[in-house]
This record gives structure tokens, sequence and C-alpha cells, in this order.
């Protein structure tokens, strides 16, 4: 496990009197590459500012190496932040605005000269010392704003949707160099976005928030597998959340009929949210199914086709490689450990 | 806490030297006697006195006259010219454009004397038309530069769907062109009044005998020596501009809003 | 269609009123005229530089510069003050600060005349407590007061309006990287703010050197600047050749100066406020 560098303690704020955050706690390690997930709205930028500095917590604490740092200015906190739309200083070249940091800490010009080489060979912006800001384009000015928070050495860099600017494919890029700095300097990367599959692809831990609360702390796979409530389990990925009644233990009832499951726990004939991931449904003829329908619409999405079922009053959403035309009937089968049972979320 | 004092004390400083000199000459206005430092008691007798006086009124009407006529006149013609290098290639654009800044930044002095130098050589008699001309002259690029920005703005498809839709050229200019970029004429407009109102350097010098604008005469009465019928003509000329000034910015504040709303 | 016509007419009203009219002072400044004819001359620029010429271009310069550079002082913490303020108070504070822009400078200098003359209200209250002043009239400092009481305005709106567009996540990427308040002042707002100070330069040097009420009215009929020069040329003297040559050269200083502070106006951000 990755030892502890940051620690925020039941941390909350509030804008004019709008709840943001709830009572945050949250532990995050060394070397860690951390996602805090989430809608807009959610609290996930308000967190990562109030780590950075740029905003104070109405209460709680915020402890970095064991110390509390809540009214330290930014300008004394070793963490460096990427910022949402880069916020370089367009009166400088690429050169200055690397430096800026290490100039403050009056760091000799040799020194600085080979620390912004280095950083710019590591963005593989190598030679662009020159170069006025507004002469780069989205991807490279991305790059700039990593180089000059990461050549200060910091032992956190902070990220604030970093790529939300970018294209799909640059996006895409960027996503795994970002990944292979973080592996490469060994330091801690909190990153913040509401793009699911940029979460899942490079996180060690997925923080997923909702309303100024974390719904659930896991690694990628923990969040896709299990879930803890349907808000999880449709925010990260698509899903089928359906109504069911937890009869007993290990079954369950959805969809007219029971099924057999592997949650327990909850009281008897419990109301509860049944999520089943699309790709966990397989087609199979009428009379093997545990549920059957008809298609009602076929979409090609590249790998798979995504099929939308209707049976027994509900709409299925099935993901899979094997195409069934549209107005067939088709059977549905699901395995135990593929149903996921949720306590419901009370909706306010 | 301390720089916030400061901050306070500093902004509360700057705005006493901004406004005590304008708020002493609306109060001396209304003093009975001609002394500027002895309130004596209240009166309105420089306002009727004002009204009374024959160069005053003259000079009332000649500044209301010009000022109406030329950013009338300038703004039909500005809106026109403004339309026109909209539509002109690159190059005749950007020569236009920085034609259109020179009466801007020119010195008002040398576009005073310059057009005066011309009147004299023209034979043309300085009065109430050479004013007429000078001021629709140092008018006009502001209704440009008025309109300009709201045609910029215009989504050149909104006209495309217009003829798309049947409309001849003509009606989708009236119908869909005129009212986006309305609000930058009347802007223009008013920014013309204002600019006319206000003008005294051009003006003193593109003038003939008989004809002088309410500046003019007000510069040639301080020039003698400070009366408190100047105080009561100053402060009404301050109330006028603070009405203008409410017109205009309410406009524009609503052109900002609903340009929000479409972003 | 040939929409771009519309153009001309406009471009036809500039060719006449504000081109040949230029070209005219141009033109006036190395001719003379006498019985035999138009000669071309360059008398008239000899003598805008004899010593006394000479003098009322420095001391107009001295002048424009002082006013200029105690506008930036005071006009540069106010921009901030009210580019920091937050909300619907800020808005009603810009507003202050614009109405005295659009009112009547001869108003304001009036204003001026009235409280600064013998029996004025600064003399009598100053008098209270039995200190006797000279006339605060007429001076040079009278001058520069009262350029800076115009002209203040024009400095400060440029400056806020290119304040208040600084990126909040500039500043605060600067002390993410470690820089001190004061840093982030000298290293990023000062050197962002430049094109808005190059234009505030340019609004209040440029009527500074050129004016004529100003120096009138608070300054008195002997007081001498270039733009009084220029106007008793064409009103008084009417020795147009050297008024045009002065005005030729008053446009030079303007143009050289303009030159040097757009330096900084690379991305020309700050021209939006004329």
């Amino acid at each position: 496990m990755h030892e502890e560098i940051i620690r925020l303690v039941n941390v909350s704020k509030s804008y004019d009197g709008q709840q943001v955050l709830q009572n945050i706690n949250l532990g995050i390690g060394r070397n860690e590459f951390v996602t805090l997930l989430g809608p807009s709205g959610c609290g996930k930028t308000t967190t990562l500012r109030i780590i950075g500095g740029f905003e104070m917590a109405d209460s709680g604490d915020v402890i970095f190496e064991g110390k509390k740092i809540n009214n330290l200015p930014p300008y004394k906190r070793n963490l460096n932040t990427v910022f949402q739309k880069y916020a370089l200083f367009t009166h400088m070249n690429v050169y200055e605005n690397i430096a800026f940091g290490l100039r403050i800490k009056k760091m000799d010009k040799e020194e600085i000269d080979k620390k912004v080489k280095e950083v710019l060979n590591l963005v593989n912006l190598r030679g662009y010392e020159k170069r006025e800001i507004n002469s780069l384009s989205g991807g490279q000015q991305q790059r700039i704003a990593i180089a000059r928070a990461l050549v200060n050495e910091p032992q956190v860099l902070l990220l604030d949707e970093p790529l939300g600017a970018l294209d799909l494919k640059l996006r895409k890029d960027m996503q795994l160099e970002l990944k292979r700095i973080q592996q490469r300097l060994g330091i801690t990367f909190i990153y913040v976005t509401h793009d699911q599959e940029e979460a899942l692809t490079m996180s060690d831990t997925i923080v997923v928030m909702k309303d100024g609360k974390i719904q659930q702390i896991g690694t990628p796979q923990d969040i896709y597998n299990e879930p803890v409530n349907a808000f999880v389990a449709d925010f990260i990925g698509e899903s089928n959340i359906i109504d069911g009644v937890m009869v007993e233990d290990y079954y369950v009832e959805f969809a007219g009929r029971g099924f057999k499951c592997v949650d327990k726990g909850f009281l008897p004939n419990e109301e509860v949210d049944v999520v089943i991931r699309p790709e966990d449904i397989k087609l199979v003829p009428v009379e093997e199914g545990m549920l059957e329908g008809v298609v009602e619409s076929v979409i090609f999405k590249g790998v798979h086709y995504e099929m939308i079922i209707n049976g027994n009053g509900l709409r299925w959403m099935v993901h899979s490689t094997m195409m069934e035309p549209e107005n067939t009937r088709v059977g549905m089968q699901i395995t135990p450990h593929d149903i996921h049972i949720m306590k419901k979320v009370k909706t306010e | 806490m301390v720089k916030s004092a400061f901050k306070k004390i500093y902004t509360f400083l700057i705005f006493l030297f901004l406004y005590a000199p304008i708020i002493v000459l609306i109060i001396f206005s209304f003093n009975e006697s001609k002394s500027r430092a002895h309130w004596t008691g209240f009166t309105f007798k420089w306002y009727i006195e004002m009204f009374r006086d024959r160069q005053i009124m003259s000079s009332l009407y000649y500044t209301i006259t010009i000022a109406l006529t030329a950013s009338i006149i300038a703004t039909v013609l500005g809106t026109i010219a403004a339309l026109g290098i909209y539509y002109m290639k690159k190059t005749p654009r950007t020569i236009m454009i920085n034609l259109t800044y020179l009466p801007v930044l020119n010195p008002d002095i040398v576009t005073g004397i310059s057009l005066m130098l011309l009147f004299i050589l023209m034979k043309f008699q300085r009065g109430f038309f050479s004013m007429l001309i000078a001021h629709i002259t140092f008018n006009l690029p502001y209704v440009i530069l008025s309109v300009m920005p709201k045609l910029k703005q215009l989504d050149n498809y909104l006209y495309d769907a217009a003829l798309d839709l049947g409309a001849t050229p003509t009606y989708a200019f009236r119908k869909v062109v005129l009212p986006q970029i309305a609000p930058g004429i009347f802007t223009g407009f008013l920014l013309a009044m204002t600019m006319s109102i206000d003008d005294f350097v051009i003006s003193f010098f593109t003038t003939g005998p008989g004809v002088s604008n309410l500046a003019i005469t007000i510069y040639s009465m301080a020039r003698k020596g400070v009366s408190p019928k100047i105080n009561a003509v100053l402060s009404i000329m301050f109330a006028g501009v603070i009405l203008m000034l409410l017109i205009i910015n309410n406009r524009m504040s609503r052109d900002n809003g609903r340009k929000e709303n479409v972003v | 269609m040939k929409k771009h016509l519309m153009a001309y007419p406009y471009a036809l009203w500039m060719l006449i009123f504000t081109i040949i009219p230029l070209a005219l002072i141009l033109v006036y400044s190395v001719i003379t005229i006498d019985d035999a004819g138009i000669h071309f001359t360059l008398d008239h620029f000899r003598r805008v530089f004899e010593p006394i010429y000479l003098a009322v271009f420095w001391r107009s310069i001295k002048i424009a510069t002082i006013s200029t550079i105690i506008c930036l002082i005071l006009g540069y913490p106010m921009a901030m003050i009210l580019a920091s303020k937050n909300l619907s108070k800020k808005s009603i504070l810009v507003v202050l600060f614009v109405i005295p822009m659009w009112m009547n400078f001869l108003a304001r200098t009036y204003a001026w005349m009235t409280l600064l003359e013998r029996n004025g209200l600064i003399a009598t209250i100053i008098g209270y407590f039995g200190i006797q002043l000279p006339s605060l009239l007429y001076t040079e400092n009278t001058v520069i007061l009262g350029m800076v009481y115009n002209f203040l305005p024009f400095m400060v709106l440029p400056v806020y309006s290119v304040l208040v567009k600084i990126d909040k996540a500039v500043l605060e990427a600067a002390e993410d990287l470690g820089a001190t308040p004061f840093i982030v002042f000298r290293r990023v707002i000062f050197p962002l703010s430049l094109p808005g100070v190059s234009s505030g330069i340019i609004m209040v040097f440029m009527p500074a050197l050129t004016t004529f009420v100003i120096s009138r009215l608070l300054g008195g009929a002997h007081f001498t600047l270039i733009g009084n020069l220029i106007e008793q040329q064409f009103l008084t003297t009417m020795d147009w050749g050297f008024g045009s040559a002065l005005s030729v050269v008053l446009m030079l200083i303007i143009i050289l100066s303009m030159g040097f502070a757009m330096r900084y106006e690379k991305e020309n951000q700050g021209g939006g406020l004329w």
C-alpha cells in the first residue's frame, strides 16, 4: 500500500449558504494516481482548490505529511497545479514560463537552464524554449503547463480537468503520457475529471463524488465491478438499473421473477436497486433464457452492438459482439455474480 | 484589515478629489450673493438670469440644433459607411478603418485649425454650416466604431437563412440585418450627440461671428472671470450629461445582457 | 452586388474634410505667399527652433509629462482597487469614474477656477486659520493640477479594463509556483497591465500636450503652451505658415511618443477604450 501524504479530515465548504462540500474525509498515498470523479457541481474542483490552498475550508483540516496546512497560502505549499485552461503567462515565452518557479527559488542560471531542458524533454517539447505561448497549439500549451508545474519537483501535482479543452485523439494520447510521466517521476497526482473513461484508464484510485459528498473510493476495478450505489453504477459506464426486492439473502426478485445472487445482509423484502452491466447480459435462444424480450433497436458501436430489448415491460440495454436483427424474440441469461444489489439512495 | 481600510480611504480621497469641485460648483449656483466662498442664502435667480441672457439662450439653441443635425447626418452616413466597409476586401477595409481612427487620434486643436484653413481657402462663410460640417466630421468615426462591432458579431448565416427562406436582399437587410445592428447605431447616435454637445476646441476654430455654442460662450465668459450664471449653465449641462450617460449605459448593459443570453 | 460602394460617400467626406485639411497644414508649413507668388521655404520650421519657442515646447512637454506621471501614480492603485472590488458595488464605482470624464472639460476646469481664485473657497477656508495665501491661480502647479484633475479618469479606466480581464487562474498559477503577492504583482500583474498603462499614458499625455484651454484658464493670459501658441498664430497674429509648422512639429511629437508608448501594446488589448 501507499504511505499517506495528504489527508482531508471532515472538510466542509459552502458558498453563499450553498453547501458544496460535506464532511469530506480522504487519504491520499505517496506516488498514488488519485482521480476525483463526478458530474459538474459535485465539489471535485473545490476539493482540489482546498488542497492547493486557493480556497479555505469552512471547517475540517488539510494534513500534508502529518502537518496541518489549513492556513498556508499556495506559495508556501510544496505542491503544484496544472490549471483547467493552463493559465500560462502570455507575456513570457516558454522558457520564462517554466523558469518562473525556479527564479523565485533564486536558483542559479545554469541550474535553471538544465532543469528547463530536462522538463521540456520529459513533455516531448525539446527546443521550444524561445516560443511565444500564443504561437503554440492547445496540446503544446497543455504540455508547457505540465512542465511548468513539474519543474518545481513537487511531491504532489494537482490537475484540474487538464485535458478538457483537447480533442478526443489528443486527449487519449495525453492520458497515456500523463500516466507515463507520473510513473516515471514517482510523485502523487491528484486528478479532477468528469470523464469516467479517463478516470478508469489512468487512476490507481478513483474517488466518486456527488453533491459534495464522497460516494465511493476504490480501484477502477472495484468501482466498475462493485459500485456501492446506483449513482456510481450509472456514472461509471452504462448500466441497467431496475427496481427489485431482496426477498432473503442470496435471493432477489425483479422483472417478475426470482434470481439467485451473491449479495446478503439486507432486510427481508427490502426494496433495492438491481444493477446489471449491459455486457453481462447474454443473449440466448428464447427457450433457454431467464427473461425474454423483443429487440427494439440495434446500433453498431465499433467493437460491439448495442441493443435495446423490450421484455417484461422493461427496456434492457445489452452489449454483444453478436447482432440479433430488430424484432427478433430473444432470451436473456444473467449469472448470479453479475447481479449487483444496492441499497436505494434516498432521493432528496 | 489594514489593507482594506487603506483601500477605502484611498478610494474616498480620489472620489473626493473628483467630485468636490463639481459639487461645490453646483451648490454655489444656488447662492444668493456672487461670493464663491460664503453661503448667503438659497436662490434660483442665477438660473432665471441665465434664461434671460440672450447670448446664453442663442448658444443653447445652436448647441442643440447642431448636435441633433450633425448626429443624425453622421448616423445615417456612418451606418451606410460601416456596411460598405464591412463588405470591403481586406486591404481597402484596413485602410478605411485606419482612416476612421485618424480624427479620433488627431489632437482636436489640429483638426480645428485644419478645417478652419479649409473653410477660409474655399471662401466658405464660417458660421452655422461650417460648424455643422466640422461636427459631422468628428462624429462620423464614433458612429462607425459603434456599428462595426455589431456587424462583426452578426451571424452571416442569418442573412443567408433569410434569403433561403425567400426574402429578397433588401427585405432580408431590413428585417434581419438592420434589427441586429440597431443597438450599435443608436449607441453611435447618442455618442455623437454627447461628443457634439461637449465639443469646444473644434467648434471654437470652425465657427464664425454671431454663432457660438454653449462651450464657446462659457469659455469667453470664464476668460473674463467667474460668475454664478456660469455655475448655473454648467450645472444644467452636468445634469444633461448624466441623463445621457444613464440612457447609454442602460442600453449597453441591455445589449450585453442579450449577448450573454445567446452565449 | 457591390455593397462596398456604400463606403464611398464616407470616403469622399473624409478626403475633403480630414485628409485635405491636414495636407493644407503640411503645405502651409513650407510655403510663403507674397506679391510675387508662392515660394517654398523652411523659414517657419527654422523659427520653431528659436530658443523662445523651444522653451514653450519644452515647458509643454515637461508639464504634460509631469501630469501623466502623477496620473499614473494616483491612477494605478485606484484601477487596482476598482478591479479587485467585487460585485454590484464595483460597477457603481466604475460608473462614478466615468461620469466626470464625460463632463465638459471647461466645466471641470472652471470648477477649479472658482475654488482657487483669491476669494474662492479654498483661500477663504485657509484664511480662517490666519494664513494669507498668495494667489493660488495662474501658476505652473495650478495648470498641472487642472490637467491631473481633467485626465485622471483617462488613466484609470484603460488600466482598470485591462486589469479586470486578467484571468484569475494566471494569478493563482503564479502563487502556486511560489510567488508571494508582491512577486505576483511585479512579475505577472504589472507586465500584463502594460497595454492598459500605455493607452492610459497616450490618453493623458496627448490632450495634456495639446490643450490651450486649461493653460489659459488656470495659467492666465501669459501662460503659454504649444496649444496657446498655435491658437495665437491662427486667431491673433494670423501667421498661418508658422502656426502650421508648429502644428506639424506637434503632430510629430505625438506620433513619436505614441510609438514609444505603443511598444508594449503588442496585441492591442488596451485599445478598446477611446
